[in-house]
């Protein structure tokens, strides 16, 4: 029999091992509680998850195809698939704990949500789910964001949200979060907080978790299928908070035999400040309520951050991660900014399928690293499709991949 | 357990007044400024100074602290320089009761234990870190008593008794009551209910004093709460006086003393 890794779950404080927990001002106590009460009940209830599976199947688009790349196969030698996340309605994996948190402040009968968005595909899921369930939706996003991700802040307005700007800090994504934590503390009677990612107090880290894991699910099933029963050897996500990531890794980690490697954001050099790679650099430390791996400097100031990628442009990683790491049952690596818009184009041009720069990244580190296991067999976790990113990219490389359309 | 946080209630409760604590953010423009500051609340009335320690992220505060606390990391302030201007200004004479208040992380770089033996040398009364709540924070409250140091609390409209109860018997000196759900920040009014809450609390936490903040910021709101809870705390009004003064080239240290001699004034019952 394969040998088994025995998988951590939260304790009922959310911690995974050492991480994790519930740092927050005593205010949110009871809100995060009642949140807690509330998401193990729905979880729970077979109508509930009826409810969610009706809405991911026959609005969302699930089950996402798994793709054999076949160019790319064939020219580094090892079988690759790709989990086609970006097939889904909004373009990314961000939907499906859009669809089952907004299903769940309806239950809960929350009136208003809110969200943070770093690339605005979280900002944008919400906003399509609280359109679809009929609540008000505000979504706080970075006005550096605002800027790289335009097109999806016009998105959002069209689907009838408000996108405030934020303009403190380091207008990115953590500041955004910051001010959404700031709204619910001063709203939570009826409000519910939209978290996007695998952070933030418990339950969020757990919940967000669940929500995904129909990802790696449905891998298991198809790469099965296609592999006459087998696993693959090997997945690879981009980690930003981490959701995508630990979606596609969680029905795989009891087999120890699969190596699971997340993929951060290397950025423009490895000096503090010009990337989002938490392993390796970070501390533990404690950041939006949650204690796991923090960029910060000695004095415990949360460091800015840079990566290509709004949406792994983040000084802190999901706990449950972190934990996963200590125990080495999975392994995280960096590319650089470089390195994923190499493969932003190179899978482009040899898939027919353009990727979100963050699901780039894990393109990216697959690219160099396959050729070194000639044979085996790859999942990456295709997060996001390409569309939103196309502006910046263009404009980062002088609009010269726009010369065929321009004038 | 210094002693100093206790017998500032124990003086003003005497007085038939509430204690006025005041927030300020430590380095706002500069530690210069702060170190004149202290003194100087000390003398227009204050009871207990709440001194706040810079964090990047400060999630619990609103954007009149937020921009004090930016303005004191540009400036360049560090948990350890905050440390060593609460030193100094023991070592000049200063007796009023110092609780600084800040975030978890710039304490956990730090380390719990390092922290609490650094404050309690500097001359440190207590400590509260918003994002501790008693959950996450009961090994750090028995480091700082061991080192004699006050563990301070927050309890806010929602906490349910349990908590209270739990609340009273982790905290020393006194316990921070929020008087409503959000931010720090200015408010015109005090919220419907706060009476109600404060004597809850107070059933629930024995002899400690009971302090409420969040949103106070006029003689007539001190007034008010002097005569339901043992203190009061001003920070944001504070705060935005010093900021004013800065913007119009004036001394901010006279202005935060102006205006705590006024709340000061108000706290009889
Ligand atoms: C397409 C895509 N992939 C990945 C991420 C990173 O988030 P996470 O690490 O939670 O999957 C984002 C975030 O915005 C995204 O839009």
């Amino acid at each position: 029999m394969a040998e088994k890794f025995v998988v951590p779950e939260a304790d009922a404080s959310g911690r995974f091992g050492e991480f994790g927990g519930r740092f927050v001002p005593e205010t949110l106590m009871a809100p995060v509680e009642e949140l807690t009460r509330a998401y193990a009940k729905a979880r729970a209830d077979a109508s509930f998850r009826r409810e969610l599976h009706e809405l991911l199947t026959t609005y969302a688009g699930r089950p996402t195809p798994l793709t054999e790349a076949r160019r790319l196969s064939a020219e580094l030698g090892a079988r690759i698939f790709l989990k086609r996340e970006d097939l889904l309605h909004t373009g990314a994996h961000k939907i499906n704990n859009a669809l089952g948190q907004v299903l769940l402040a309806k239950r809960m009968g929350k009136s208003r949500v809110i969200a943070e968005t770093g690339a605005g595909q979280h900002g944008v899921a919400t906003a399509t789910a609280a359109a679809l369930m009929g609540l008000p939706c505000v979504v706080y996003m970075g006005s550096v964001d605002i800027e790289r991700q335009a097109l999806n802040v016009y998105r959002m307005r069209l689907l009838g949200t408000k996108v405030v700007a934020v303009e403190s800090g380091s207008k990115t994504l953590k500041d955004a979060i910051n001010e959404a934590m700031r709204d619910w503390v001063a709203n939570y009677g009826d409000t519910h907080y939209v978290l996007g990612s695998v952070l933030g107090p418990h339950p969020y880290p757990r919940m967000v978790r669940d929500f995904h894991a129909v990802i790696g699910r449905e891998t298991r099933l198809q790469a099965r299928k296609v592999l006459g029963g087998k696993l693959p050897d090997l997945l690879v996500a981009c980690v930003g908070g981490g959701s995508n990531a630990i979606g596609l890794f969680h029905a795989f980690l009891a087999d120890a035999g699969v190596e699971l490697v997340g993929v951060e954001a290397g950025g423009r050099s490895a000096a503090p400040g010009e990337h989002a790679a938490r392993f390796g650099p970070g501390r533990v430390g404690v950041l939006h309520g949650t204690r796991t791996l923090v960029l910060a400097d000695d004095d415990g100031q949360i460091l800015p951050t840079h990566s290509v990628s709004a949406g792994l442009d983040y000084p802190a990683v999901g706990p449950e991660h972190a934990n996963l790491a200590a125990l080495g049952r999975t392994r995280y690596e960096s590319v650089t900014d470089d390195e994923a818009l190499a493969a932003f184009h190179a899978l482009s041009e040899k898939e027919g399928i353009i990727p979100a720069l963050e699901s780039a990244h894990a393109v990216a580190w697959v690219l160099r690293e396959a050729r070194k296991r000639p044979g085996s067999t790859i999942v990456i976790g295709l997060s996001g499709r390409g569309d939103k990113d196309v502006p910046s990219v263009a404009r980062l490389e002088g609009l010269e991949g726009l010369a065929g359309v321009a004038s | 357990m210094s002693g100093r946080i206790a017998r500032a209630f124990t003086r003003s409760a005497r007085e038939r007044r509430a204690a006025l604590i005041v927030f300020v953010e430590a380095g706002d423009p500069s530690l210069e400024v702060t170190q004149r500051l202290l003194p100087a609340l000390a003398e227009a009335g204050a009871d207990v100074v709440e001194l706040g320690v810079p964090f990047s992220d400060p999630i619990a505060d609103g954007p009149a602290i937020q921009r004090a606390s930016e303005r004191s990391l540009a400036a360049g302030t560090r948990l350890t320089g905050v440390l060593d201007l609460v030193a100094r200004a023991r070592a000049g004479g200063l007796d009023v009761p110092v609780v600084l208040f800040g975030y978890a992380n710039p304490v956990l770089a730090m380390g719990e234990a390092a922290f609490a033996s650094h404050a309690a040398e500097a001359g440190v009364d207590g400590a509260l870190v918003t994002d501790l709540p008693p959950e996450e924070g009961q090994a750090f409250a028995s480091t700082l008593r061991a080192t004699r140091l006050d563990p301070v609390f927050l309890l806010a409209p929602t906490s349910p008794p349990r908590r209270v109860k739990i609340v009273g018997r982790l905290s020393r000196g006194f316990v921070y009551v929020v008087s409503r759900p959000g931010v720090t920040g200015v408010r015109a009014d005090v919220p419907e209910g706060l009476a109600e809450l404060v004597s809850r609390v107070k059933a629930g936490v024995g002899r400690l004093p009971v302090a409420v903040g969040f949103g106070i910021s006029s003689p007539e709101q001190v007034a008010a709460v002097a005569r339901i809870a043992d203190g009061v705390v001003v920070g944001s009004a504070v705060v935005l006086a010093m900021e004013g003064a800065v913007a119009a080239g004036e001394d901010p240290v006279a202005a935060a003393a102006a205006l705590v001699r006024r709340l000061a004034a108000a706290t009889g019952r």
